[in-house]
Formats: structure tokens, C-alpha cells, sequence
């Protein structure tokens, strides 16, 4: 088959919600089935409890912009409602958000919660999952973004048992305990998306 | 021949290792960090060449510019701030030239995402009159540095490798070739590296002298590139570094599709440049960072007949990073349809909750309050964040180790109280020279020094001065030691630390108070290692 597989996706949260860790298992699960993968990430000054956000873009073919342009992205997977409309302008116009409906308060001005869940709501075809509480339930507080990874795997061009491989790699050697908590947590947001 | 995904910093660094490198060195700083975290990491499985960070930049690069006198392959990376404490060896170290194979890597921070300025380290290289690699993607990152090392030794210069942000920081694969072998040993010679000036001014002309064949190579090397569009004959790109990328994005894949050069190579490639300009009308200039081309090429009175556009003309933005939105409009296209954006709230970096810099800040703050005039001077690490709302704690934030300098001569001024706040590591890097100047001088002044163990901003680095060494340096460097306080910043020592604030502010002349408490993020790494280091 010689068809164009090719996804643009945005990854957004906040400073220390681990959405590098969701980039890492898509590059990887992406770069095993032999598409192209450009990742542009945010380091430095920001990872301080600020707005992140990685750009992920794969492709069967040469990717050149290391970013996504504005109106190019197909998915925005977000671990934190606010941060998904941050980058609203880089989605396209039939482009769909994942995200968490759990606020992340660390500013003063934070809006009303309704009122962002309904702004998400509005793009068609958008995902609320309550990370949180999935991620308590799989055993691991912290897994919120592997939640999310779960509850975006149908969406994503790359298979979802690759995607169970790297998440393999990634918690292995933090134990058996952590790693099969993240497993849960995939799936309970997979689960929680249908 | 294996494929790995790597961060551009990355990539840089497995070239390097792989052309034989014997050691590298290096300061933190965003975005040129993970250069040397990945040798450091990747040394562990091997072990076989040294890299270590240095306490500044210019102390790395002397380290990694003896390495090369000794004939070793060396490099030592920074950010582009960094190459401005380190210019003083940079700039001679063109003279004295390289031995063994060096690298010089400086990553651009345009936009100033974590930084305090930008600067395009392109007119650096161009000052010292050395090559300047500057890659447009991945793998050119790694070939680069494989093909510096073999330039570096060809001309017996250092070569810079320019970085930007956005290709420091992102990630894609990389396919690898087998690792050379070390260099053995061979010092430089005498006459060559002693600056005396009979003979740095046989050095110098030996410099001006490579010039057209710098030129030359520039020409033939495969990192520039001209693809003219016989079908287009009325517009043509020059594209530096990503900023290709952005230009590659868009355009279209058909006969309109503009002529385009692609630089990556320095210094500019003049025949090149001229075949695209015998080749179309208008020509864009594309690049990160400083319209570094498009000054060159434009000149003072411009190109006749031919309409050079680009950041200074307005087509595209005069600062900050391109993007692959920005590019369009430039080249006659349209933007994307896309979806509107609402005004939101915005997330700025902010101190960790229960940050130990909260505390300090809460204590000189209050200590503070009958003084209208107190001004805290501070300094560049993860306590720049006490600028925000709720600490408002700081006043001024220049460069590495400003704070006690400025304090000093702003308490000379007359201003009371004047506080300089500066960090463990940034106090190493750059304050104690300029605590020894105010320590002579008893200047009327309190320095804060935030003790947290670590180089917390960049993510954690080792620190050369903490605990009972610093408390040494700062008695060594001529503070008396009854005006040396220690406090805890804990809120349960809060008003103990008020006291001890207010104390020093009173006492005329110099006063040291040094904050100790780990950052909170280093200690959770250390709990991840297992308590080890
Ligand atoms: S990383 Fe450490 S020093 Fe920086 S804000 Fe957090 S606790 Fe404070």
C-alpha cells in the first residue's frame, strides 16, 4: 500500500505533567513502524510549573518544519483542559482535542472550569476524560498523562500495542508496580474515550 | 549504519564522540545543556573520553582549548550568553589556533524563551574569523560535527557550531557511521600558541590569509546548496539553519516552486549567492536569529536592480524566531485556516511550591518594609521567578553575577539598602570576583546567597561551591566572619530570619548571608537514584 499516513499532533500541560513522556512513547512506537518523527519540546525556564508544550509530527514522508504550522495540527492532546485552548490556533479546522478535565491551578486568574470544558466541547469530536480519577484508580496519581495517551489511542495513526511496548520501556525500571499501574491507566482511558 | 532519535544538542554531541573525541566541557544553560548531560550519560556506558562541566564558560573553554594545544579532539559547549563570558578566549584562540581538532558550540536562544537577550553567535564566528557550521536539521547536526573536526585540523582553526532552540530542542533519527579513533598526543607549537605580540601579529595575518580559502570550502561544501528553478525566474530564497525547514514546509512542489540556496556553511558563499542573484529578481532572505545574510548581502546601498527582502525590510519579523507561519506571508502564500484564539490566562514559570527561595524572599521582603528605598539586585537562576507576583521580591536581573557588582556600585551611589540575591552555582560561575571587589571595598551592602545545592534552572546540574566550602570562599575572599550568617529558609525560622536580615541591613559595610536549603527537585532526583549521587 502506498498511501500518505501522516499525523500532526500537539501535546500540552503544564510544567511537570510529563507530556514528554507521552512524546516519548509515541516517537518510538511511530519510529518502529517506519514512519519519519520530528519532535519539538520545551526545556529550560518554562518546566518550571508554566504552559509546555511538545510538537509531534509523523510522517511516511520527509518532514521538513520542526513545527507545526499554525491551522496544521490534527489533535491536540492535552493533560490539562486550559492548556488544550492555548494552542486552539494550531488546530485545523476538522482537527479534534484530547484532553483531561482536571484544572491545574497555579495562577490566580484561572478561568471558571465550566466555562473551559465548554470551549473544549465546542470542537467536534473532542475527548474529556477525567484523568484524575483514572489515574488514582490504576494505581498511580501521577500516570494522569498516560491516562490521556490511553484515552487518545484511537485517534493516533500508530498502533496501539506499539504504543504498550514503549510505555514497557519507559516504566520498566521503575518497577513492576509503577509500570503495571501505567498499563492500567492506558487503559482506563481508552476505556473511559469510547 | 543504525538510527537513533536524537535531540539536535544530542546529535552534536554522538558526532563529536564518534570523530574520536577526547574531551568536552561545558557550562549549563538552556538550550545547550543537554550537549553535555548526553556526554555525560552516554560516557557512563563507555567511558572513554572526560566531559565534565566547568564552573563558567570561559573556564570550559580554556579547559577544552588546552585539550586541543595537547592534540586532542576537543569541545566545549554553551549557550550564546555563554560565548560572551568566554569571548576573551574565543576570540585569541583564532589566533593561537586549534591542534588537535576543536568545536566550539554556542545554541541560540532567538525569542529568548530562557534567556535575557538574543544574540546571533553567526557574528561571533564572523568577529573571530573562523567557520561556522549551522545545521538545518538532525543529521546535518551530526555529520557537522564530524565534518568540523576534519575542517578544524585541515586549517588548524576552531570551527563554530551554531545552534538554535528550536533544532537544540527537538528531536528526530539520526543514522550513524563508526567511531575514529582518538587522536595521539602532540603538543602545539611554542611560537604558535605564545600571543606575544611579534608573534600574534604573525598569527593574525595567518588568518587573514585563509580567508578566500574559507571562502573556497564554503563554496564546495555540501552543507550549501543551490537549487535553481529554470522555471522561475523572478524569485529565489537564501534559507539558513531551521529557517530552511520553515521555507521547505511551504513551498510548493511545482513550477512556481522559487530558486533556493541553502546555507549552511560560513563564511557566506559569494559565488553561490551571486548564481542566485544572476538567476532572479527578488530574493528572500530567510534566517534565525540576527538578519546576519541579509546585512552582508544587502550591504549599505543594496544589490542594483534586485529587491533583497527578509527581516530588515518588514517581510518578515525584525525579532524573535521564524516559524513556519511567519515564513508564509514572505513567500506569497496565504496563511492556514485555522481556528481563533482566545484571550486566556497565561502560565508563567513560577517558583515550586515550597521552594526554599519562597522563605528567603519572605524574610527580606519583610525585613525590607521600613525601607522605601531598598533595591534587591538579583541574578540569573530559578530566583529570577521571584520578579512574579506573590513574592515580588527582585528588582533587577542582567547577566550571570551582575548582582553584586551593581549592588556595590549602586550602595557607592548612595542607595540604602542595596541586597544583592545570587545563587550557589551562579556565585561560582561569576560572583566571586565581584564579592572580592566589594569585600575590599567594605561596601555598605547585604549579599544573599540562596544556597539549594544545585544548579536548579537547567535541571539539576553539580554545583562547585555549596555548604561549608562556600561559607570558606566567602571568608577567603575577605568577608569578616562575624558578618558571614547563616539561616534556614523555613518558614518555621521566619521571624529568626527577619532578625538576621534586619541585622545585617544595619551594620555599614559588607555582610554575607548565605540561605541553605536543597532545592526540592534535586532532592526528589537524589531519591530516585536511590540516595545516591
Ligand atoms: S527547581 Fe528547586 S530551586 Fe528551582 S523553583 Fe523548584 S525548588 Fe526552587
Amino acid at each position: 500500500m502506498n498511501t500518505i499516513r501522516k499525523q500532526d499532533i500537539i501535546l500540552a500541560g503544564v510544567g511537570g505533567q510529563g507530556i514528554l513522556s507521552i512524546a516519548f512513547v509515541i516517537d518510538n512506537a511511530a519510529l518502529k513502524e517506519g514512519l519519519n518523527v520530528k519532535q519539538a519540546e520545551v526545556h529550560g525556564m518554562a518546566q518550571r510549573g508554566g504552559a509546555v508544550q511538545s510538537h509531534l509530527r509523523l510522517s511516511t514522508e520527509r518532514i521538513w518544519s520542526d513545527l507545526i504550522p499554525r491551522g496544521g495540527a490534527d489533535l491536540i492532546l492535552s493533560v490539562e483542559p486550559l492548556e488544550a485552548l492555548r494552542y486552539l490556533d494550531f488546530l485545523k479546522p476538522d482537527g479534534k482535542i484530547v484532553t483531561s478535565s482536571n484544572p491545574f491551578v497555579n495562577i490566580p486568574d484561572y478561568p471558571e472550569i465550566g466555562g473551559v470544558l465548554a470551549k473544549v466541547r465546542a470542537i467536534p469530536g473532542s475527548v474529556i476524560v477525567d484523568a484524575e480519577k483514572l489515574a488514582k484508580e490504576a494505581g498511580a496519581s501521577r500516570a494522569q498523562n498516560t491516562v490521556i495517551l490511553g484515552a487518545a489511542a484511537k485517534h493516533l495513526i500508530v498502533d496501539e500495542e506499539s504504543l504498550k511496548d514503549y510505555i514497557r520501556v519507559l516504566f520498566e525500571k521503575r518497577g513492576e508496580k509503577i509500570l503495571s499501574a501505567n498499563l492500567k491507566a492506558f487503559d482506563l482511558g481508552r476505556a473511559a474515550a469510547e | 549504519m543504525s538510527k537513533e532519535i536524537l535531540l539536535g544538542d544530542e546529535a552534536i554531541a554522538l558526532g563529536a564522540v564518534q570523530a574520536g573525541l577526547t574531551a568536552a566541557y561545558s557550562y549549563p544553560g538552556t538550550p545547550a545543556s543537554e550537549i553535555m548531560e548526553y556526554l555525560i550519560r552516554s560516557n557512563v556506558r563507555v567511558g572513554k573520553y572526560v566531559a565534565a562541566w566547568s564552573v563558567n564558560e570561559k573556564t570550559a573553554f580554556e579547559e577544552a582549548l588546552g585539550v586541543s594545544y595537547a592534540g586532542g579532539r576537543s569541545l566545549v559547549s554553551f549557550k550564546h550568553v555563554g560565548l560572551n563570558v568566554a569571548a576573551d578566549p574565543f576570540m585569541s584562540a583564532a589566533l593561537t589556533g586549534a591542534n588537535g581538532g576543536f568545536i566550539v558550540v554556542v545554541a541560540d536562544d532567538p525569542s529568548m524563551h530562557s534567556s535575557q537577550n538574543e544574540q546571533d553567535s553567526r557574528f561571533y564566528a564572523q568577529f573571530a574569523l573562523i567557520p561556522c557550521f549551522e545545521p538545518a536539521d538532525h543529521q546535518e547536526a551530526y555529520d557537522m560535527a564530524r565534518e568540523a573536526y576534519e575542517l578544524s585540523e585541515r586549517f588548524n582553526l576552531p570551527v563554530m557550531m551554531r545552534m538554535t532552540t528550536r533544532i537544540s530542542h527537538s528531536r528526530a533519527g539520526v543514522e550513524t557511521r563508526p567511531t575514529r579513533d582518538k587522536n595521539p598526543l602532540h603538543s602545539g607549537a611554542r611560537e604558535c600558541w605564545t600571543l606575544l605580540p611579534h608573534l600574534a601579529r604573525g598569527r593574525y595575518r595567518r588568518v587573514l590569509d585563509l580567508q578566500p580559502e574559507l571562502v573556497k570550502m564554503s563554496e564546495e561544501s555540501p552543507f550549501n546548496k543551490l537549487v535553481l528553478n529554470p522555471d522561475n525566474k523572478s524569485f529565489g530564497v537564501i534559507a539558513s539553519g531551521i529557517a530552511y525547514n520553515y521555507v521547505m514546509e511551504n513551498c510548493p512542489d511545482d513550477p512556481t516552486r522559487p530558486s533556493i540556496l541553502k546555507i549552511g556553511a560560513y563564511p557566506l558563499p559569494e559565488v553561490l549567492i551571486r548564481r542566485l542573484f544572476d538567476h532572479v529578481d527578488t530574493i528572500l532572505i530567510a534566517e534565525e536569529g540576527a538578519p546576519f545574510i541579509e546585512q552582508a548581502v544587502k550591504g549599505m546601498f543594496g544589490v542594483a536592480g534586485k529587491k533583497i527582502i527578509g527581516r530588515l525590510t518588514g517581510h518578515l519579523p525584525r525579532a524573535g524566531e521564524l516559524s513556519p507561519e511567519t515564513v508564509r506571508p514572505a513567500l506569497g502564500l496565504k496563511p492556514l485556516d485555522r481556528r481563533a484564539l482566545d484571550k486566556l490566562a497565561g502560565r508563567p514559570p513560577q517558583l515550586c511550591t515550597g521552594c526554599p527561595h519562597t522563605d528567603t524572599f519572605k524574610a527580606l521582603k519583610q525585613a525590607l518594609k521600613d525601607y522605601p528605598g531598598g533595591t534587591v539586585f538579583s541574578d540569573i537562576g530559578c530566583y529570577t521567578l521571584g520578579y512574579f507576583p506573590p513574592h515580588n521580591a527582585i528588582d533587577t536581573c542582567v547577566c550571570m553575577g551582575a548582582s553584586i557588582g551593581m549592588a556595590k556600585g549602586a550602595s557607592e551611589a548612595g542607595l540604602f539598602p542595596a541586597i544583592a540575591v545570587i545563587g550557589d552555582s551562579t556565585f561560582g560561575h561569576s560572583g566571586m570576583t565581584a564579592l572580592r571587589s566589594a569585600a575590599v571595598a567594605d561596601a555598605n551592602m547585604v549579599l544573599v546567597i540562596l544556597d539549594n545545592c544545585t544548579t536548579a534552572m537547567t535541571g539539576g546540574q553539580p554545583t562547585f561551591a555549596t555548604g561549608d566550602r562556600l561559607l570558606a570562599i566567602v571568608e577567603g575572599l575577605g568577608v569578616p566572619k562575624d558578618r558571614i550568617r547563616v539561616i534556614t529558609p523555613l518558614p518555621k525560622f521566619h521571624e529568626a530570619n527577619v532578625k538576621v536580615f534586619q541585622e545585617e541591613i544595619a551594620h555599614k559595610g559588607i555582610s554575607v548571608i548565605v540561605a541553605v536549603r536543597e532545592c526540592l527537585e534535586e532532592a526528589k532526583r537524589k531519591n530516585k537514584a536511590g540516595g545516591a549521587q
